[in-house]
């Protein structure tokens, strides 16, 4: 279910709560998959007595994991070229996350239809947390 | 930096995708996935972080016989505090050359990219430090490439 250049205009948004009432299992599961088991994000009591913080928070990358839902539900499966992001704030167990991605250009590339899109997740503050880009293939 | 071979496995695809909550069959059901537009069981986009599990030196992974910095009778298991909050991450970026797919066996190599410093109200000085990591398939042909940067705090980030 690609994107149809056709059918997208500059400014067109999708937007997906990517999570709700984020757990610290979450988070364990999360590390436990990725590999990285950084007490930060799996251990309150050194989190907050050690570390100095309020309490556990999410990896960077399990917030660009959840972004990643969103993208890949809106323009397919295998159809990224390019997606990078930017934390800008730290993601704390309970969060609610939406995630939006909004389409910057449409162009063509070597006879590729591509779409650029600004992407944007937000907390339930309105804080964002992650601000990115990404490009995909879509169709004609 | 030593290369690192990551061999792609659909069980491992199978559990990232639940831990971003990712419900997509064409991250868990091969039959679904095979009449799909990819043909087969693809990774997630940010899947190649898990490359860290084949790392045999990742520091952020407990190992027997190495004390751990986090918690067990006292707060961190390392004498004395903590220098900093340690290092966190601020930015991640991928070029997708084609989808990660069970059976590729990657050969992962990272190199050290550019080092830059800020000020910052919220957590003192910052150190960033890039790293780039070249992902190529078991044919040799490239198949990503990831740039991280990393970030050390002098102080931990207030929460603002």
């Amino acid at each position: 279910m690609a994107l149809k250049a056709s059918a997208l205009k500059v400014g067109d948004t999708h937007s997906e709560r990517v999570v709700e009432n984020l757990s610290r299992t979450q988070i364990v599961q999360y590390a436990g998959v990725s590999g990285d088991y950084n007490p930060l994000h799996t251990d309150d009591v050194y989190t907050r007595e050690a570390a100095g913080y309020k309490s556990v928070f999410a990896h960077g990358m399990l917030t660009m994991g959840l972004t990643s839902k969103m993208l890949t539900n809106y323009v397919g499966d295998g159809r990224l070229t390019k997606f990078g992001v930017r934390f800008t704030n730290q993601v704390w167990p309970g969060d609610t996350l939406d995630s939006t991605a909004t389409v910057e250009a449409i162009r063509e590339e070597n006879g590729q239809k591509l779409v650029d899109l600004k992407l944007s997740t937000k907390n339930q503050n309105g804080v964002e947390v992650v601000s990115g880009n990404a490009t995909a293939r879509i169709d004609g | 930096m030593a290369k690192i071979t990551f061999p792609v496995e659909a069980t491992h695809i199978m559990m990232f995708a639940r831990a971003i909550g990712d419900t997509n069959p064409v991250y868990h059901d091969a039959e679904a996935a095979k009449k799909s537009e990819v043909g087969g069981i693809i990774a997630p986009p940010s899947f190649a972080q898990a490359v860290a599990q084949f790392d045999p030196d990742y520091h952020l992974r407990p190992k027997p016989g190495q004390k751990w910095f986090g918690s067990g009778a006292t707060p961190s298991g390392v004498e004395g505090k903590p220098a900093s909050s340690g290092g966190l991450h601020a930015e991640q970026h991928y070029e997708y050359i084609r989808p990660l797919r069970p059976g590729d066996v990657l050969t992962c190599e990272t190199k050290p990219g550019k080092t830059w410093e800020r000020e910052s109200k919220r957590a003192g000085k910052l150190t960033f430090r890039e790293r780039v990591t070249e992902y190529r398939d078991q044919n040799g042909e490239l198949v990503m490439i990831a740039r991280g940067v990393g970030v050390t705090t002098e102080r931990p980030v207030d929460a603002g």
